[in-house]
């Protein structure tokens, strides 16, 4: 069944155009195409993408079935797993997981098993309503904190197994970080959120949007007062770094957070949107993950000439590998082993530029990375009109703030074990706000941990 | 969707609301805030709450027609909903969580700018409820545009009134009226609020801090979420960078970079003159041509 053609290249926006557009990047292989890329794997005995994907899809099972033209038992594989895939298909960081570890990649190119996992995420979502099974309604309330990935896979689980499940959303718009955060070019709104979504309500799971948990209910409050017999936390990353360094309140300096969420949840870029955000001439992206990408290639997109600042070098970008690669081809200008050290303002208090330091490799630190140091006498400004903080994120204090009982470690994470227990009995977490910005697929994976975790608590408490 | 049970113009420009939420009205306290949102393409607006009634179910805000996205919410008509009404956001005044035996050996002042008045009602009425003495300076350009005048009298010790032009009460600033409080009546108070305008909350910082009065204000940043994640709120109190909508919305008044602030508030004026200016041409049938409302 191996053969030796090689991996079938995916169709592509021409990068000229698309830097001046939000539509979505790639097309995606059709059918096609997408049984001859799954004919390319060899079915290890010990298959190694397996054992690398967090959530421990059966890739060759489903791209065997795939190779068939046997859709439905492809997604049926991959729905064993994973309730995300058109989403994981386009974000995943398949270098670094299943396509990293492919035999194939020795040598030559590695199966395109996102791509493939993208076509039959999207055969599936085309397919819209049908095959979930819902077992009865078993009587139990389920409370669920976030709309994000771990949220949603969490809830639709829960559903499955016959809990009346309910999500709680701050924001007036269901998704999470897929809607607020990751540009309609990499992940279009419509088309597969909104799709991932309505399957997930088709299960019977309530949303209300709009609910502070924290603020305007409490954990308590749904446990004690509203009847839910669980409560899952899958409230994300929180609030946004900066450098702490002069000149970051000056106008024109703004977290990814603000600009990525003026432009993807509130629209900015389409004029029949009330959402103003400025762009200017020249911006300057300050991280080098995939949030400093999504926002350094929508000012491109806005009409900037757009910049990455980043204080490593390109080996060490945390981005993904197509992410970089897609902004390079864009023309977004990489400026590596570079370190803001102050913004500079005119004399009205707007950004002119960001003064620099130049930086060089030196001995690995504790995540293993060569750790950058300054080199003497390097400095030099970089004019822009606005800079765009992308360095992570710290955990939102509030839920453990207003929940009594509910342990955070040091960083401010919550506390949770492998199934996403807290230190709170009934209260259950996971994503992002137990793990700080993570992946996607971790956090689906530990929605769908937890939910496990409280069917076990919720049968041993109420048998 | 938050219907909308009655609408009232307190005065030109400057509508009140009492809008069907009950999970906020249950949560609501005094010196917090709401995010509205009038339709599906509408701004996320933050608004302070001029009053709550958990038993009603709703919730009071007070909206001054500056922008496109107030315009919005300012045209719904009674019966009519807000797509999204979400909070209360941010932290209650720092008086919700002090003893009531304290609290009545203090006593404050209030000082309210234009529709910064609405948010001073709440407080004033909280503290009132528990007995514990007020009086209110309310500021205003003209008579016509004095709003919760009655209400206010009806829970204040005292209530002070000043107009730039002199049509009611004192002619002059709410700055005239604290000094005329506390150097020539010797008037004394232990804790001094202000909310309105932000160059209004500056002056009366500076004019409280040689009396060593303690003096809270409350910032009206830009937001986009309002839950802590965008940071575009960012304020500098003390020399530390704070998040208006969740360490915030009061701070020491003496403590903030009101400059800052003020030119913070500005980011993104132009973009919105220009959305004012395209949204005016279209009301008045005009279509663009040449592509500005792109």
């Amino acid at each position: 069944m191996a053969n030796k053609i090689p991996r079938v290249p995916v169709r592509e926006q021409d990068p000229a155009i698309r830097a001046t557009n939000f539509d979505e990047v790639c097309y995606g292989y059709d059918l096609t195409e997408a049984r001859t890329e799954a004919s390319r794997c060899l079915h290890c005995r010990n298959p190694r993408c397996v054992a690398a994907c967090p959530v421990g899809v059966q890739i060759p099972d489903f791209i065997a079935r795939l190779h068939e033209g046997d859709l439905a038992g492809a997604a049926a594989v991959i729905a064993r797993d994973s309730s995300l895939p058109s989403i994981c298909g386009r974000v995943c960081p398949q270098e670094s997981q299943c396509e990293g570890s492919c035999v194939l990649g020795i040598k030559g190119e590695p199966v395109a098993i996102g791509k493939l996992e993208r076509f039959v995420g999207d055969w599936s979502l085309e397919q819209g309503s049908g095959k979930s099974v819902v077992a009865p309604r078993n009587g139990h309330r389920i409370a669920i904190i976030g709309s994000g990935p771990a949220g949603l896979a969490c809830a639709s689980d829960l559903a499955k197994m016959g809990y009346e499940v309910k999500i709680f959303e701050a924001l007036h718009k269901v998704g999470g970080v897929l809607v607020y955060g990751i540009p309609e070019f990499r992940l279009p709104k419509e088309r597969i959120v909104a799709r991932e979504v309505a399957a997930v309500e088709r299960l019977g799971v309530e949303i209300e949007t709009d609910v502070i948990v924290g603020r305007t209910v409490t954990v308590d409050s749904l446990l004690d007062e509203e009847g839910f017999d669980a409560v899952f936390i899958g409230s994300g990353a929180g609030l946004p770094r900066f450098m702490g360094i002069p000149g970051e309140n000056l106008n024109g300096v703004v977290s990814a957070n603000e600009f990525l969420t003026r432009t993807n949840l509130m629209h900015a870029y389409d004029a029949t949107y009330d959402t103003p955000i400025y762009v200017g001439q020249r911006v300057v992206v300050v991280g080098g993950g995939n949030v400093a990408m999504d926002a350094v290639r929508t000012a491109k997109r806005l009409g900037a000439e757009a910049t990455i600042v980043y204080r490593r070098s390109e080996r060490e970008l945390p981005a993904r590998a197509e992410e970089v690669h897609h902004a390079r081809e864009e023309g977004i200008v990489f400026r590596m082993l570079t370190n803001p050290v102050e913004v500079l303002g005119d004399e009205k208090g707007w950004v002119r530029g960001v003064r620099c330091v130049e930086m060089m490799l030196g001995e690995p630190d504790e995540s293993g990375r060569r750790r950058p140091v300054v080199k003497e006498g390097s400095e030099f400004e970089l004019p822009c009109d606005v800079v765009i903080m992308a360095l992570g994120t710290s955990p939102n204090p509030l839920l453990a703030a207003t929940t009594a009982g509910l342990k955070t470690d040091r960083r401010g994470c919550l506390e949770a074990d492998e199934e996403g227990r807290t230190s709170r009995e009934g209260v259950f977490a996971g994503g992002d706000a137990v793990t700080g910005a993570a992946t996607v697929i971790l956090a689906m994976g530990a929605g769908r941990r937890a939910a496990r975790a409280i069917d076990a608590y919720v049968k041993s408490k109420y048998a | 969707m938050f219907k909308i049970r009655e609408k009232e113009e307190l005065a030109p420009g400057i509508i009140r609301m009492r809008v069907e939420a009950p999970r906020v009205a249950a949560s609501a306290k005094p010196g917090q805030f709401v995010i509205v949102r009038a339709d599906e393409h509408g701004e996320r607006v933050p608004l302070t709450i001029a009053d709550y009634d958990a038993a009603e179910g709703t919730v009071t805000i007070v909206t001054q027609m500056i922008g496109v996205s107030t315009r919005k919410i300012c045209a719904l008509e009674q019966g009519e909903a807000l797509a999204d009404f979400a909070g209360p956001l941010g932290r209650p005044s720092e008086f919700v969580s002090c003893p009531p035996e304290e609290l009545r050996s203090k006593r404050f002042l209030f000082v309210a700018g234009g529709v910064g008045t609405a948010p001073v009602y709440p407080q004033v009425k909280w503290l009132h409820a528990r007995g514990v003495r007020a009086d209110v300076i309310i500021g205003a350009k003209t008579r016509d545009m004095l709003i919760y005048v009655d209400e206010m009298r009806a829970v204040a010790d005292h209530l002070h009134i000043a107009t730039d032009d002199g049509s009611e009460g004192v002619k002059g600033m709410v700055t005239d009226v604290i000094r005329d409080l506390v150097e020539k009546r010797g008037e004394h108070y232990d804790e001094c609020v202000a909310i309105g305008p932000m160059i209004m909350m500056k002056f009366v910082a500076l004019t409280t801090r040689p009396y060593g009065l303690k003096t809270t204000v409350s910032l009206n940043a830009l937001m986009v979420d309002g839950t802590g994640m965008c940071g575009a709120c960012r304020v500098t109190v003390g020399g530390r960078t704070r998040f208006t909508c969740v360490d915030g919305p009061e701070f020491d008044g003496h403590a903030v970079d009101f400059d800052e602030a003020m030119r913070r508030q500005g980011m993104y004026r132009t973009q919105e003159e220009r959305a004012r200016a395209i949204a005016a041409e279209r009301a008045a049938g005009h279509q663009c041509r040449i592509g500005l409302d792109k």
